[in-house]
């Protein structure tokens, strides 16, 4: 009666695990991607506090200067310590990209999940908005939002989010439309289970893990607009800089290999990595159950 | 003669998490002749499929070949580089898999894929393997030869692509060919079909084929030599008319015996006469579905189960038994008819039900892996509808979880696991046991022993004889397997394409008369002897000839496949339903009363002799 349970076979360890193996090196990206994005994630918040000069302040008369002990990362175009100014960048740069990717997931993830529970009537609707917003480019789309509300911290994170949301849209209702087709789901149905019920049990935790991945995913793409917003000088306005603006502000640094140009980039493709390489390992782990 | 293949102490270990090497294959040694076929069986996880890649020097991910040898042809495999191995795959050695869908790209037309191998390693040039292609065809019987090519793979049938699979494999002129259950996934009429094809182009071209199967009474059929593994270990290695009569091992004995399904109607066949009067406690009338306007997928279905009895349904795939249990359970709606309990109506939809009806009528799906949700806990899975049906709580509900595991024969211990940590036999009770929570009256059930193993299938069935003794629930049981139908049901419905073509007691299935399409059914599952598959009749004989068919005359469904349909009546007017002499209900123009005319007699045999699958 009960074959089926002694199947197991007598495991026997022969070998140890080589650290070549593929699991290890790709957790091993993984962990370097989490180091990366808590560094950034504890700077924002603590940054401010360590930076050693005020950051709007002219401590120096050179321009441009080069590292050293009193200046880490050199001086910028007005002699500003430019390691201050990368401080008081990051909270910039994460937070307002960090609060426009929780707005457009959460967005996208409720407006996703409503249109494949409703009926089709409403679904219709909903898909249609989102695909006339998904089909404005978002530089074009920011343009025109900073050009007719100028630019401020929430026009920015309202921008960035609502050109996101119906990427996060899509990606949700889709997952969602998939796990509802799912047999557990129709056995939920089938018990007389609430809308709800099924919506927080049964589909949205067996959304969770591809909608993380999405919402890192964002969170660059997030950082990245941002950035090229600030470059173009729509961004974050002086005296205040985010990364981007930072870039911006010291480009013509850029011949000489100034580090005030390079290293606000370097922060940018830090953070941006670390956030792919987190995304990475959390996507494998996925494939891996 | 010389031994073409030859493995010798074949290990294969899989990698855990941990790092850990389990090995999964302890030493295999067998080898072959030119032109044998050698079929390896066993259980899921014997190691079947492992074994078979390793013929091509190859293992799964997760797992690696750990020791041994494996000569093909004179050449070690196993210490080739990764490049001439890809020479020999497809060239040397080629494989056909189980699911011939998933190997065929939607995109690309058949010939271009058959001929891709042969392109690959240069074997030929396009016309001349084209032409090859066309002659396979031929010999597998496959339908148009010359224009089948041009085809995409939806555009041809489960079983035409299975042969086209073969087509493929064999354009190279592989030394050696691995046929991984070819058929598992085909309807018994349709693997008939198959069988003969693979058999006759084996045989005309002195192939030497590996053949991986669960089913001994296929391999029967197709294989010189059997090996039976067990967790990796090779039982018994015999000719397979010296297995089949006296079987040396142990296991191969179990699993002889396993093929045999046990009549089971030992408990309600009196209360059914007792109960005739009453009112039945599920009723189906005149069901009809339409997925699509004019398109029908049922139509003049009735039905009625009795408390506590079991009324089975086969048919092929696409007949509609699955469309007959959603209808049941309302996540389908019919376009006519309805569904009584109690002879009380049901509203169509199960939105629109009571709780108290949902909780009666419980559906057991058809594939477990799917049924459970992969993050809850086992005891979540059983928990919840204790409480949504009846509102148990705390220690109570703990204590009833551990009951229903028990009921199931499971222990305690699954309770805190997840689904995607035990076996399919384990989910499909697990699956069973969700149903039975809700303490319902009636449970569907959809293929519930199809994804299983002959052994843990017969534990399954055996389970839901046992329960239904002790808490008297009726079942509706869904299967493709006529002979397991007939022997645990007091009731048969036999389903083609969507018509209800026969409807009798169980037992009376053991017995001619037949309706064409039921004969088919019982003639065309394998029989554990050798030579069945050239002495059955089934799909053997040219059909009697007719006259062209006048469009837009409802006939009887299943006449372009019956083999004595009438000309001047089945290709003129529907046929009515009729009552067999025995009891039984058939939809055909044949009464089948005047015995000594029927081609059907010849045939005669107690079903209780067919092998399951
Ligand atoms: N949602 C649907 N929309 C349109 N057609 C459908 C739908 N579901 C099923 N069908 C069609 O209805 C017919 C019957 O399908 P059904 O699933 O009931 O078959 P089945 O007998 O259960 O087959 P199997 O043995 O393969 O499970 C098939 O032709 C199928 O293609
Ligand atoms: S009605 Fe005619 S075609 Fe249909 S099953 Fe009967 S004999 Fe065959
Ligand atoms: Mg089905």
């Amino acid at each position: 009666m009960n074959t089926h349970t002694s199947s197991v076979t007598a495991a026997e360890p022969t070998q140890k695990a080589s650290f070549s193996s593929r699991f290890h090196v790709r957790s091993i990206s993984g962990l370097i991607g989490l180091i990366l994005v808590g560094f950034w994630l504890v700077i924002s918040v603590i940054g401010p506090m360590l930076s050693p000069y005020p950051p709007n302040d002219f401590v120096s008369n050179t321009v441009f200067g080069p590292m050293s002990m009193k200046h880490f990362f050199g001086t910028d175009y007005l002699g500003r310590d430019m390691f201050s100014r990368v401080l008081a960048g990051t909270p910039y740069t994460i937070g307002v990209a960090l609060a426009a990717t929780v707005a457009a997931c959460l967005a996208g993830v409720i407006s996703g999940l409503v249109a494949a529970a409703a009926t089709s009537w409403v679904d219709m609707t909903i898909s249609r908005t989102q695909d006339a917003l998904i089909s404005i480019p978002s530089k074009m789309f920011a343009l025109i939002m900073v050009a007719s509300f100028g630019s401020s911290v929430p026009i920015l994170i309202l921008t960035a989010a609502i050109a996101y949301m119906p990427g996060s849209f899509r990606i949700a209702r889709s997952l969602a439309v998939n796990v509802m087709t799912l047999d557990y789901v129709q056995v939920a149905r089938l018990r007389g289970e609430s809308m709800p019920y099924i919506i927080f049990k049964e589909v949205l935790p067996n959304m969770f893990r591809p909608v993380l991945t999405d919402f890192g995913l964002r969170f660059v793409f997030i950082v990245l607009l941002l950035s090229a917003m600030s470059f173009l000088g729509l961004g974050i306005q002086p005296p205040e800089a985010d990364w981007g603006s930072l870039v911006r502000e010291n480009i013509g640094g850029l011949s000489s290999g100034a580090p005030a140009v390079i290293m606000p980039a370097i922060a940018i493709a830090t953070l941006t990595i670390g956030v792919n390489l987190l995304i990475d390992s959390i996507g494998s782990k996925s494939v891996q159950h | 003669m010389t031994e073409l293949v030859k493995v010798c102490g074949l290990q294969v270990a899989v990698r855990t998490g941990a790092g850990v090497d389990v090995p999964i294959v302890h030493g295999a040694d067998f080898s072959l002749h030119k032109g044998e076929v050698l079929a390896l069986i066993g259980e899921s996880g014997s190691g079947k499929t492992t074994i078979a890649l390793s013929l091509m020097g190859y293992a799964r991910s997760g797992c690696h070949i750990v020791g041994g040898s494996v000569h093909v042809d004179g050449t070690d495999l196993l210490t080739l580089s990764p490049s001439k191995l890809a020479k020999v795959r497809g060239r040397t050695v080629s494989y056909i898999a189980q699911s011939a869908a998933a190997a065929f790209n939607p995109a690309i037309t058949i010939m271009n894929q058959v001929i891709e191998s042969a392109m690959i390693h240069k074997t030929c040039s396009r016309r001349e393997a084209e032409k090859k292609a066309i002659g396979l065809f031929r010999e597998l019987a496959l339908p148009d030869p010359e224009h089948i090519g041009e085809r995409y793979p939806h555009q041809v049938s489960g079983g035409q692509l299975q042969r086209l699979m073969a087509a493929m494999a064999l354009i190279t002129d592989p030394i050696l060919v691995i046929l991984d259950e070819p058929t598992t996934a085909l309807d018994v009429t349709t693997q008939i079909e198959v069988l003969r094809a693979f058999k006759k182009v084996v045989r005309e071209r002195n192939t030497t084929a590996v053949y991986v199967s669960h089913d001994l009474a296929v391999v029967a059929q197709m294989a010189d030599r059997i090996v039976v593994l067990k967790n990796g270990e090779i039982q018994e290695n015999s000719l397979t008319k010296d297995l089949l009569i006296e079987p040396k091992h142990e296991y191969t004995k179990s699993l002889l015996s396993a093929m045999k399904p046990e009549s089971r109607q030992d408990t309600v066949s009196q209360n059914i006469m007792d109960l005739e009067t009453s009112t039945p406690l599920l009723e189906v009338r005149n069901l009809e579905v339409c997925f699509e306007k004019g398109k029908r997928v049922l139509q003049d279905i009735d039905l009625k189960i009795r408390r506590g009895s079991t009324v089975g349904v086969i048919g092929e795939s696409g007949s509609g038994k699955t469309t007959l249990a959603r209808s049941i359970v309302g996540l389908v709606e019919p376009s006519l008819g309805n569904i009584y309990l109690d002879g009380e109506a049901l509203n169509a939809s199960a939105s629109g039900r009571t709780r108290e009806q949902l909780r009666r009528v419980q559906y057991v799906f058809q594939n477990a892996d799917t049924a459970l949700n992969p993050l809850h806990t086992v005891e979540d899975i059983l928990a919840r509808p204790l409480s949504f049906y009846h509102g148990m709580k705390g220690q109570k509900r703990r204590d009833r979880v551990a009951e229903l595991l028990s009921l199931v024969h499971l222990p305690d211990s699954i309770a805190k696991r997840r689904p995607t940590e035990l076996s399919g036999g384990q989910k499909q009770r697990i699956n069973l046991a969700r149903a039975l929570a809700a303490e319902p009256d009636i449970i569907l059930c959809d293929e519930v022993t199809s994804a299983l193993d002959t052994v843990v299938g017969a534990a399954i069935l055996e389970l839901m004889a046992d329960l239904r003794k002790k808490l008297n629930v009726s079942y509706l049981f869904i299967s493709h397997d006529i002979s397991m139908v007939q022997a645990i049901c007091d009731e048969v419905v036999v389903l083609y394409s969507g018509f209800k073509v026969e409807q009798g007691a169980g037992e009376s299935f053991q017995r001619p008369p037949f309706h064409p399409y039921t004969q088919l059914l019982i003639d065309s599952v394998p029989e554990m002897k050798q030579g069945w598959l050239e002495s059955t009749g089934a799909n053997h004989e040219t059909l009697p000839k007719i006259a062209p068919i006048k469009a837009d005359v409802v006939l009887c469904p299943f006449l372009d496949r019956c083999s004595v349909r009438i000309d001047g009546q089945c290709n003129q007017v529907i046929p009515d339903r009729k009552k067999l002499e025995k009891g039984n209900q058939i939809f055909c123009h044949h009464s089948f009363s005047n015995k000594k005319s029927q081609a059907l007699e010849v045939e005669e045999q107690p079903i209780s002799q067919l092998q399951s699958v």
